[in-house]
């Protein structure tokens, strides 16, 4: 495997780490602009440097796959993007709201409207309808309250689940309950889709399956950062953000990213000589020429 | 609209949430169960006691006044009993001078045998009364003819005899034209009096043999007679100036000094009623202490089990915070459980309660005919579950309000 120290300098891209966004969205909008973000914490008497100076562009319709081992903060970035937490110095500005000044309640309200969480376990109210569930942002939003309805139908539609729309949790597979879980993230038409290692929980065909349905959602223009540590599903992003120590180790185009693309080939020796399935198409035009 | 809408998914959220917990609802309100039970049984015991007491009150007249001889305490070297005894010269002052008295009628209650026939009843109770002491009393007669204004003038040896006394001295169904010796005078039966429907509370039995004669026959029975008088007032509310005006008359006329204790009493039944109300509202205040330490005992397994609820469904709120929720929302949501769980104990409290009213209603008798849940007992068993909740739920509220929504996500 190529060493990890070479692969920020492996590329002859001259663009700052956390702005390399794909050449075809560099026109786009700014969905997301971290500004040199630091995290701290108290952990007793010490002080845990979560984040040290993170700068991070994303553009309205990119994929992007934010890779690192446990303990690279990845979990506080997405904490941070999903405002749940702000930065203890710098900005972040989602969709050109500053909330790393923003209060409690003002984040609560960008949270509903301009994020869409998906997570590892679905979290799903058990005890509630797939219908109900993904009614559940639209209840603390102050917009869309009368088509509520209208709206959860449609999103569970757009997933593909609209004959299972009265099924509680229990009654779906993990496949399905991910489908709800990312219908109710949608359902609030929000800014960025923040999926937090989706597959995690799931089999590898289901793991398709979901993966399938981020591309599609892609294609339709949706924004979406997907936290994971799975290179196979990072794989199907369009660019690869690596964190390592609360710093940008590497920012890449997947086809450009050297472990990737060194995995990719790695997997199609193993699997003798043919794509396996799970391995993304987007990977596919860099290392077939790599072959 | 956003806090009606918000009110009422809460509020459906908060019924969803105790219905799938039904057991563990149930058990935690018992509390609230137990004190809503105890506000609406002893509402409604006092409501039967009270309309139960009035109700015994009731068959005097409301308008109805006692004047009788009363020895003040620690003044038996002043006064005599003999001087202390109502005269007739001071109910005709009375029924003179005051203003507030409708009618009065000296009393005077003898025992003595009474034969009929081979039939002897060897202490019976006679009394004598002028005749408006049938309007006084309420009591009139079913046949024959009452007391007359005659009788009284000229002494006859008339009387009236109650229905037990038909039977116990075997006359006949409509004794008119019947003679009965009294103390072995012969006393013509001119009708059949009411019977007095007095309840073992006052001592009264009320199938007991009774004779009416008027005033002055009966003076002429007895020659030193103990007497007393009862009166009615003009309007049941001035049973106050009637007593003052009494006071006044029987003051001058046994030329008391202005320091000196009355030296006979006063009652009103209106006063009587009043105590009763006074008795019952004091009651009340006991019962909403006791009602206060229940549901303070309730509260606090309201508060645990909401506790309990928070941290158990700590998930659940990260998820609703990271959708969005704003604080205050979910304080709102776990407040309105703490609500309706205390509502649901206060309606299962109510219901047993209620239940069980309705059985002792079923129960012949004068006291549990009269039992009724009275409107306050509902309202405040409502408005305490309702506080409770607020009170107790507030604390667990806050404490979900304030979760951190990225802790709260990855609770365990």
């Amino acid at each position: 495997m190529t060493d990890l120290v070479d692969i920020s300098t492996s590329t002859a891209d001259t663009r700052p780490l956390g702005s390399r966004s794909n050449l075809e969205y560099t026109a786009n909008p700014i969905a997301i602009e971290v500004r040199a973000a630091h995290k701290n914490y108290k952990m007793g008497a010490d002080i845990v440097r979560a984040l040290r100076g993170v700068d991070l562009v994303v553009r309205r319709n990119e994929f992007v796959a934010i890779m690192g081992s446990s303990g690279s903060g990845k979990s506080t970035l997405m904490n941070i993007l999903g405002c749940l937490d702000r930065p203890t110095e710098g900005s972040y500005l989602l969709a050109g709201k500053p909330t790393h000044i923003a209060t409690a309640a003002q984040l609560a309200r960008i949270r509903n409207e301009e994020i869409g969480f998906v997570f590892q376990s679905f979290e799903l109210l058990p005890r509630e309808t797939a219908l109900s569930n993904v009614m559940l942002p639209l209840l603390y939003s102050r917009k869309h309250w009368l088509g509520a309805r209208r709206l959860a139908t449609k999103a569970l539609e757009r997933v593909g689940l609209g004959n299972r729309m009265d099924h509680r949790p229990n009654q779906l597979s993990g496949g399905q309950r991910q489908r709800v879980a990312i219908a109710r993230a949608l359902v609030n038409q929000p800014s960025i889709l923040l999926a937090d290692e989706p597959t995690g929980n799931l089999d590898s065909k289901t793991s398709e399956e979901i993966i399938a349905l981020f591309q599609e959602l892609h294609d339709q223009g949706q924004t979406i950062v997907i936290v994971t540590h799975e290179e196979n599903v990072a794989g199907n992003a369009r660019r690869i953000v690596r964190l390592r120590d609360g710093q940008i180790l590497s920012d890449h185009p997947t086809n450009e990213d050297p472990v990737h693309t060194d995995y990719v080939r790695r997997a199609i020796v193993l699997s003798g000589g043919v794509l396996p399935a799970i391995v993304s198409a987007a990977a596919l035009d860099k290392t077939g020429a790599a072959q | 609209m956003i806090i009606i809408r918000l009110l009422y998914q809460t509020v459906a959220l908060a019924i969803a949430q105790v219905w799938a917990n039904k057991v563990r609802a149930i058990l935690t309100t018992l509390g609230i169960i137990i004190a809503v039970w105890a506000v609406i049984t002893t509402g409604a015991a006092m409501q039967g006691f009270r309309g139960f007491i009035l109700n015994q009150f009731s068959v005097f007249g409301a308008n109805q006044l006692w004047i009788f001889p009363r020895m003040p305490p620690d003044q038996r070297d002043r006064f005599s009993f003999r001087q202390i005894r109502i005269t007739m010269k001071e109910i005709d002052l009375i029924d003179d001078y005051c203003e507030s008295i409708a009618l009065i009628t000296p009393i005077m209650q003898i025992n003595s045998s009474v034969q009929h026939g081979d039939r002897v009843r060897p202490v019976v109770n006679i009394t004598a009364v002028r005749p408006s002491w049938h309007e006084i009393e309420q009591r009139f007669v079913t046949i024959g003819r009452p007391i007359m204004q005659s009788d009284e003038d000229e002494a006859l040896q008339v009387c009236l005899v109650n229905a037990k006394g038909i039977e116990e001295l075997a006359l006949p169904s409509d004794p008119s034209g019947t003679s009965i010796l009294v103390e072995g005078r012969r006393f013509l039966v001119v009708g059949v009096v009411e019977s007095k429907s007095v309840s073992p509370v006052f001592g009264g039995d009320e199938a007991q043999t009774e004779v009416i004669i008027p005033f002055r026959t009966g003076q002429k029975m007895r020659s030193d007679p103990r007497i007393y008088a009862t009166a009615a007032t003009v309007r049941p509310d001035l049973f106050e100036d009637a007593k003052a005006e009494v006071r006044a008359v029987l003051r001058r006329e046994r030329k008391l000094n202005p320091d000196d204790p009355d030296t006979f009493g006063i009652e009103a039944i209106q006063q009587v009623i009043q105590t009763v109300q006074r008795v019952t509202t004091a009651m009340t205040g006991i019962l909403i202490g006791v009602v206060g330490v229940a549901l303070v005992v309730g509260g606090v397994g309201i508060m645990n089990i909401m506790l309990v609820s928070v941290s158990e469904r700590t998930r659940e709120i990260g998820l609703r915070k990271a959708m969005g929720a704003r604080p205050e929302v979910i304080l709102l949501q776990f407040l309105v459980e703490a609500i309706v769980l205390c509502l649901i104990g206060c309606m299962v409290g109510m219901a047993v309660a209620g239940a069980l009213v309705f059985a002792a209603r079923s129960i012949d008798h004068e006291f549990t005919r009269a039992l009724m849940v009275p409107m306050w007992a509902v309202t405040l068993s409502v408005g305490f579950s309702i506080a409770t909740g607020v009170i107790f739920g507030m604390f667990p509220a806050i404490k979900a309000a304030r979760l951190n929504p990225i802790d709260a996500l990855r609770h365990e």
